[in-house]
């Protein structure tokens, strides 16, 4: 029978039958948590299994702290001190990226711990974001979690598939952020519901791993289950290099069947913004021209990439952040900050009045680096912009040019072509 | 020991005054915010329904072993526990619905509590009191009166049986791994 790519993914990990509706057990290859949840994790497996082995496998098992890096709060420094115990009692040092390491699902990348083909799981709801290289990432509860960790798999229900094809050259001063939002613009927060989307079109394989990671990292916000890019030879070779394993990539059958399939032309396209108060409250960037905004946020698994920095700097030369505008910088990972400082990118950040942060999720999880205030206006290049989710104030999601642009301007600003 | 796999039980139908299901019962009508400090299971069922209008005698007329038939979306909204749990406590032996809310559901059969979808068993000429038998293996649904298959729902996954076997998600985390 035609299988979608998800329906081969589960295959690959399960002995049940495999179809849309079914409830099968999945063996896991990487189990996780993070700092949100880890605690509740590990007092599940204390309380529910005090006198038996906890952990089926430590080599696939992992905790990623990025939340709130280091620990601003007393709940969050005791959670993570109750992680960091359990770790180092039942697993090996490696297995811990802690307060330094950065955004868990793109250590997983870097790392070569999630591969295509690979399914993985953990506290992080944006986990899906390894649809990216061609993985199923998938964010559950603390239960699910400590049962995965007990026993190396869980179950789960087969989804239905989406196919979204996009075509057309965006305008210049167009990203992977904008094809995103186009996307969020005519799906909403509901297109995908429960679905596996499928990514198709010249626009979405021209796009390097960053910009993959992009798109599929805001398959949440569309209400999806997780958004699946088959891996180029760019992904396939970086995910070889850093993983040194062999891994199958699926391709979806010519003739299996999708719940929905949707075509955009994006030719074109012009910058996109998310308004207050949710990320589908799409319009073009040039709608909401000269909107006095008080702060900058170039950060998130969204946009934490080296390469959405690269065009920060490349705006950024030379020039100061506007005097009213707070600009924050943090990068995704350790090893992305290396690379800012290794090729001088720091140094322009610096010289144009930016803050630069250590590594982590940023904003997000209120906390990292600040939060905002009622009245203040926020551009960020997250994913989420609820209300109250980052302060009181109101947050705007863009690309890292048009976030870049504003912070100069200190007013919502397109961006020029660089 | 082995649990059954054909339920016997008398149904409460939960319909509202004009004789129709109610589709979209959330989980502040099954189990309202104001009771979540409850953590003792046995102290639960005496709120369940405590929120839905006309149904706050629920508790009173639940019998240990009754089949509880529901429309469409139940459970929908919060993440709550307790929403099923308050049925475990009643020992309501299995919920068949038109469709479940998607968390519901995973809560449910991570606690061992039986769900099945029949998607048109609203229809089905059956009352309050009846009395059916359920094979969670097939799907098949007998009307015990009558002797007659009324429905056949979608049969338990295998991972539904297992868990349901076990006791719970955690119970049957630790059958797996010492056998």
């Amino acid at each position: 029978m035609s299988k979608t790519i998800i329906e081969k993914i589960i295959t690959d990990h399960t002995s049940d039958n495999v179809a849309p509706g079914k409830i099968i057990w999945l063996d896991i290859d990487v189990r996780s948590a993070r700092d949100f949840g880890g605690a509740n994790v590990v007092k599940n497996l204390e309380e529910h299994y005090p006198k038996e082995s906890k952990i089926a496998d430590p080599e696939k098992t992992f905790f990623t702290f990025d939340c709130v890096v280091p620990a601003n709060n007393l709940g969050y420094a005791e959670n993570q001190q109750i992680v960091r115990m359990f770790a180092r009692k039942y697993l090996q040092r490696k297995n811990l990226y802690d307060v330094d390491a950065g955004i868990g699902s793109h250590v997983m990348i870097e790392k070569g711990i999630a591969i295509p083909n690979s399914t993985v799981v953990g506290t992080d709801s944006h986990l899906n974001i390894l649809g990216a290289i061609g993985a199923f990432g998938q964010g559950m509860g603390d239960q699910d979690i400590a049962f995965t960790f007990k026993t190396g798999k869980t179950w789960f229900e087969v989804p239905e598939s989406t196919k979204i094809t996009i075509t057309g050259k965006p305008a210049r001063n167009s990203y992977a952020k904008d094809i995103t939002l186009g996307v969020l613009e005519q799906i909403g927060s509901k297109g995908a519901l429960g679905k596996s989307i499928e990514f198709y079109g010249i626009t979405v394989e021209s796009l390097n791993l960053s910009g993959r990671i992009t798109l599929a990292s805001m398959v949440t916000e569309m209400g999806g289950i997780i958004g699946l890019i088959v891996p180029n030879d760019e992904v396939i070779n970086y995910c070889r290099e850093r993983s040194n394993k062999e891994f199958k990539v699926h391709n979806a059958d010519s003739d299996c069947e999708y719940s929905e399939k949707f075509t955009f032309d994006f030719s074109e396209l012009e910058p996109r913004i998310a308004l207050h108060p949710s990320p589908s409250n799409v319009k073009p960037v040039s709608e909401v021209a000269g909107v006095k905004i008080d702060s900058v946020v170039i950060a998130s698994c969204t946009n934490g990439r080296y390469e959405d920095f690269e065009v920060v700097a490349k705006i950024l030369k030379g020039k100061k952040v506007h005097r009213d505008v707070m600009m924050k910088i943090v990068p995704a990972t350790q090893e992305v900050y290396g690379q800012l400082l290794e090729n001088g990118l720091i140094k322009i950040f610096y010289e144009s009045g930016a803050i630069i942060s250590n590594p982590g999720c940023g904003g997000c999880a209120s906390g990292q680096i600040g939060m905002t205030g009622e009245g203040e206006i926020q551009i960020s290049t997250g994913n989420r912009n609820f209300a109250g989710k980052q302060g009181k104030g109101h947050t705007y999601l863009a690309s890292p040019a048009t976030a870049a642009a504003s912070a100069i301007k200190g007013e919502i600003f397109v961006p020029e072509i660089v | 020991m082995t649990k059954p796999t054909v339920i016997k039980g008398k149904i409460i139908i939960i319909k509202d005054n004009e004789g129709s299901g109610i589709d979209d019962i959330d989980t502040d009508m099954i189990f309202h915010n104001k009771h979540l400090h409850i953590t003792k299971i046995e102290e639960m069922g005496k709120y369940a329904f405590g929120n839905l209008p006309d149904w706050e005698k629920f508790p009173e007329i639940a019998s240990k072993g009754d089949i509880l038939v529901v429309g469409k979306n139940f459970g929908a909204g919060s993440s709550r526990q307790q929403a099923v749990d308050c049925f475990t406590s009643l020992g309501i032996s299995l919920i068949i619905g038109e469709s479940f809310g998607a968390i519901y559901k995973r809560n449910a059969i991570n606690s061992g509590m039986l769900l099945m979808t029949a998607p048109n068993i609203m229809n089905e000429s059956i009352k309050t009191g009846d009395s059916l038998k359920v094979n969670l293996k097939t799907g098949e649904i007998i009307n015990l009166i009558t002797n007659e298959l009324l429905a056949t729902a979608e049969p338990l996954s295998n991972v539904q049986i297992d868990i349901y076997q076990a006791g719970n998600l955690f119970a049957y985390g630790s059958r797996i791994i010492k056998s």
